[in-house]
């Protein structure tokens, strides 16, 4: 049973965020409450003993992520830690992945999940959204070449219907194919025969998502996480 | 006298009686006692009685024609109003432009005012069409029932928080507000607006302040509002209904009596709970049991949708016998059984119940503003300048005020703020309708002596926010340029994400340790899929995910807009865009240097598309021919149970069959022997036909086809040829059709597992080798392929695309 302190949010967050200026989801240093959760998830992950002190060498292997048992229903549960451990979604240039991730890392990622407020414009808001896309873009995109192929998006489809029980391949195989025609369709609507399609470009992967409101859908806020109730036995056990 | 109160509606029917009389009177001599039914206008009725009675002629003194118009007076009159209310919404949309500037609603009403007027001038009785019985028991409930079934679930439960909010505490702002000021200013002005208590002016505040589904669901759908607002709007319009209940019943108690106490107040609030919360419990519970029945139905698919009107018309009902909102009943109700309904029911139930709800609702729409109308040239009215200004006035403030200070407190909540443009939307778009007016109807004179004047005030607010506000939203809308709704059907790569985006999101929050929304929406989801769905619907289509689902409905969509959009003679036109895109995926593999065995799958999969588009296409005139409705269809076919994966695979199967057929009829394959019915069919029916086509050598057509010249005109050069892959070895029994272009002849097909069909090329060189091959079982399938006689039972056999 673990319980946090706020001492640990100002001894370890706090510098973390206002070094790298960075406001990752509702974590605002005057709101102190709302960073816990994340903070919270190093505990848990790395199942420390009570240490309020510092936070930051704690680091977090995909095993530590494997073991969440909320997460063991997901069914794109793999597609989603490997997303914690992809370097494309630091926000820098780099590319493969991590073996253990630290706080920063973590925080860089789920600053994908931010809302937006009244005051983003309206670039801010096309930007927050293409940064949205290209997340959900490299999940796909496995091998990051820079392209879901028809094999990556399958793979997709698949594991998004992988919890119906003994769900067929096919069917899976099939909305794939319909999908990767839809996007060829829109994007390359005229093509002779003996071309191809080799597989969903960034800007053909936000050209059919065009309708869906990412900047205002993708996003996660922690609204008033009471952390003297939380306690991490439950989730560790 | 009978009177015709729909003028114009059927003048020719008359004459049309008399004409037969005539004949009669020719007939049968002079002998009739005619001279008082030939001389008046009567209505047809007339005419057919006396054409059946003349029959039973047999003495002098029988009357040949009687007139009973009392017998039939009010299922005739009620026929003759809807008619006219048919008649006029055919009308407006047959008058140019006239339906894109003034909204419906409006045109309707004066239509009543003008109807409402010439039946003054003509009787000076009118009926009183408005009756509230008669509104809160027939023409509401089809209404709220059609908002209720296609309500968006997920925007709404999106933005429950902001509905509930406007919903109740804006409407309960409203009331107080209105009754306040209005009391106030009925206390200053030195008439007799003075005799007005508090209560009643909070009475007619309650009244006033709810904004009215029928009116906002006719606005609202002409402009196209995008799909926030428009579930803003219309939910509150939805959910106020249970606090407008609790408000009205409150004060009208409370002007009874003429004393209110802190415990009634504490009541009220109670009150407001059970109202609304017994309201949605009711109509969940007739929901689970119309899911439920549905579930057994499939012997009787024919009354079907009847249980689902059933179910939910008892719902409504048994929530207003203890005065509980029976809007939100019929809300929940049409909610909850939606989705299980919806996967129990037949493809043509599920049509049958959209079309009858959207007929119904649409006519009570019109009636009640048509009634609207006539029940304001009927009603006594007391027209007191101070009293109506001011409610106008009251409304609007109260309603922009309420608004904004609402979207203010939720804004703080919201991730997608409302703007200010919303805000303005939302606050115009609060138009007061029938039910206000049913409400103010329903007082009575004792109590309520100032009656005439509340209903002059309510009219003329519905008047206001309907006509001054319902015609200039739409320009407003253009003006503020406010986000229009996306016209574009959903495609099949949003509604991956967006299940992908759900996962996504709860995974996060997992991961985080934070049971948020998507947590509990998730486990909900859950427990639906493991235990609402299992005992719900019927055992094979509860495990089918909902992405699959969905793409079987968009699969299904296309090919009905196929059938429907593409003729024959329009095939070539129709078809390019589409097909050259189709050829991209097939060439996918290759490029990608995938493992050999899965080229051939992929290679067929466009392909097959492509033609099965061609197919259903080309089908359309023997499916048009099947649309006549056959009573026994519904019952004894057999293809009727939804679509499922493997009916649909069947499905193509037929289609291909057919097609097979159809050409092999084209290429006049002589001497078919009119036997094999029985195999036809059960190759049909086992959905495979492996078992009958053997495997096809073929070699001489390695001419690249052109896709696009793939019609049923002989083609010479290009001869297009469709393999049809019985044996992929991804899904067995489901058909591939393949079009052998370049690749094919590179790599020979040493599998030898289609059949080749080749279009007619006239004289065209390939032709004939292909057709010289044909060994015994080929022949055999041509046989039966070709077969005329069992075609035609065939064709009355088969499922023709719901």
């Amino acid at each position: 049973m673990y319980f946090l302190h706020k001492r640990c949010y100002r001894n370890a967050v706090k510098p973390v965020c206002e070094q790298k200026s960075l406001l990752p989801l509702n974590i605002q240093p005057q709101t102190e409450k709302c960073s816990f959760p994340v903070f919270f998830l190093f505990l848990v992950v790395e199942q420390v003993k009570h240490t309020p002190t510092c936070v930051l060498p704690l680091r977090c292997r995909k095993e530590n992520l494997e073991n969440i048992p909320a997460l063991a229903e997901n069914p794109i549960k793999n597609q989603i830690i490997e997303a914690f451990f992809d370097k494309r979604n630091q926000h820098g240039n780099e590319v493969g992945s991590f073996q253990e991730i630290g706080f920063e890392q973590f925080v860089m990622v789920m600053s994908h999940f931010r809302p937006p407020n009244l005051k983003t414009t309206k670039e801010e808001k096309q930007e927050m959204r293409k940064e949205k896309l290209r997340f959900l873009f490299n999940m796909h995109d496995t091998d990051g070449d820079g392209i879901i192929t028809l094999q990556e998006y399958r793979k997709v489809v698949e594991e998004l219907l992988s919890n119906s029980g003994a769900m067929d391949q096919d069917a899976a195989h099939e909305i794939a194919d319909a999908a990767m025609l839809e996007v060829a369709s829109t994007n390359v609507p005229q093509m002779s025969p003996e071309d191809h399609y080799e597989g969903i470009t960034f800007q053909h992967f936000e050209q059919i998502l065009k309708d869906l409101e990412m900047e205002t859908r993708m996003f996660i806020r922690f609204l008033d996480v009471d952390t003297t109730t939380m306690h991490c036995g439950k989730a560790t056990s | 006298m009978p009177s015709r109160t729909g003028a114009g509606s059927g003048r020719s029917l008359p004459e049309f009686g008399l004409l037969l009389l005539v004949i009669f009177v020719l007939l049968e001599g002079s002998l009739l006692p005619l001279g008082a039914a030939s001389s008046t206008s009567k209505s047809c009725e007339e005419a057919k009685q006396g054409h059946t009675e003349v029959h039973n002629f047999t003495k002098k003194a029988f009357p040949v024609l009687g007139v009973d118009y009392g017998h039939i007076k009010n299922p005739f009159e009620i026929s003759l109003w809807v008619l006219l209310a048919c008649l006029m919404k055919l009308g407006f949309h047959l008058i140019p432009r006239l339906s894109s500037i003034v909204p419906e609603s409006c045109l309707l009403i004066v239509v009543g005012l003008l109807v409402g007027g010439l039946i003054k001038l003509a009787r000076e009785e009118v009926p009183p069409v408005l009756d509230s019985k008669f509104f809160f028991l027939y023409l509401l409930p089809p209404i709220i029932l059609d908002a209720g079934y296609f309500l968006p679930i997920r925007p709404f439960m999106e933005n429950l928080g902001t509905i509930l909010m406007f919903a109740v505490i804006g409407t309960l702002w409203n009331a107080f507000f209105i009754g306040g000021l209005l009391y106030g200013i009925c206390q200053i002005s030195n008439s007799d607006l003075t005799a007005i208590g508090i209560l009643p002016c909070l009475l007619f505040g309650s009244i006033i302040s709810a904004v009215d589904p029928v009116a906002v669901l006719a606005v609202f759908e002409e402009i196209h509002i995008n799909e926030l607002l428009h579930i803003l709007v219309f939910g509150e319009s939805l959910l106020n209904d249970a606090v407008t209940v609790v408000l009205y019943h409150l004060f009208e108690e409370f002007s009874v009596d003429g004393s209110v106490t802190v415990l009634d107040g504490i009541l009220g609030v109670i009150s407001f709970l059970v109202v609304a919360l017994g309201g949605v419990l009711f109509g969940a519970m007739y929901g689970f049991l119309a899911a439920l029945t549905s579930r057994f139905t499939s012997h009787t698919r024919v009354i079907e949708p009847l249980f689902a009107f059933l179910y939910s018309y008892m719902a409504y009902l048994s929530a207003e016998v203890f005065h509980l909102s029976g809007i939100m009943a019929l809300i929940a109700c049409g909610a909850v059984m939606r989705p299980y309904i919806e996967a129990n029911i037949s493809h043509k139930s599920h049509t049958t119940i959209k079309y009858f709800l959207k007929m119904l609702s649409s006519v009570s729409e019109t009636l009640i503003f048509i009634f609207l109308g006539v029940a304001t040239v009927d009603g006594r009215h007391s027209w007191n300048w101070i009293f109506v200004t001011m409610s106008v006035v009251l409304c609007l403030v109260a309603r922009v005020i309420g608004v904004v200070g609402l979207t203010f407190i939720i804004n703080k909540f919201r991730i997608v703020k409302l703007t200010t443009k919303d805000q303005f939307i939302i606050a115009y778009g609060g138009l007061r309708g029938a039910i206000a007016f049913s409400l103010g109807f329903l007082l009575k004179e004792d109590h309520f002596h100032m009656r005439d004047m509340f209903l002059t005030a309510i009219i003329t607010v519905i008047f206001f926010t309907v006509f001054v506000q319902g015609m200039t939203i739409k320009p407003l809308v253009e003006l503020l340029a406010v986000k229009k709704k996306q016209e574009a059907k959903r495609s099949i790569n949003e509604e991956i994400h967006t299940q992908f985006l759900d996962h996504l999101l709860t995974g996060i929050e997992d991961i985080c340790g934070h049971y948020g929304h998507h947590h509990w929406k998730d486990k909900l989801n859950r427990f639906n899929k493991k235990y609402v769905k299992k005992f719900l619907i019927v055992s094979e289509r509860s495990k089918e995910p909902q992405l699959i689902a969905f793409y079987h409905k968009m699969e299904m969509k296309q090919a009905i807009q196929l059938v429907e959009s593409g003729g024959g003679s329009k095939l070539p036109s129709a078809v390019p865009s589409t097909v050259s895109m189709q050829n991209i995926q097939p060439k996918n593999p290759p490029a990608t240097t995938k493992p050999a065995e899965r080229v051939l799958p992929q290679l067929s999969k466009g392909r097959e598309e492509e033609i099965r588009k061609i197919l259903r296409s080309n089908l359309q005139r023997t499916r048009q021919r099947l649309h006549s409705y056959n009573r026994h269809t519904l019952v004894a076919d057999p293809y009727e149970d939804g679509f499922s994966d493997l009916i649909l695979k069947k499905q193509r199967m037929m289609a291909i069959d057919k097609k097979i057929k159809e050409m092999t009829n084209y290429l006049t394959v002589p001497a078919a022997a009119p036997d094999s019915p029985t195999m036809v069919r059960a190759r049909l029916a086992s959905g495979r036909n492996t078992d009958f086509i053997p495997a096809q050598q073929q070699k001489g057509n390695k001419k690249p086809s052109d896709p696009q010249s793939y019609n049923m005109k002989p083609v010479s050069g290009g001869v297009p040829t469709i393999q049809v892959d019985l044996a992929s070895p991804q899904s067995p029994d489901s058909v591939r059709l393949l079009d052998e272009l370049g690749e094919a002849d590179g790599k020979e097909q040493e599998k030898d597992q289609g059949l080749t069909m080749k279009l007619p090329g006239g004289s065209s060189r390939p032709n004939k080798p292909g057709e010289t091959e044909n060994t015994r079982e080929q022949q055999k399938l041509t046989r039966c392929l070709s077969d005329p006689g069992p075609s035609a039972d065939e064709d009355e056999d088969e499922p023709f695309l719901p």
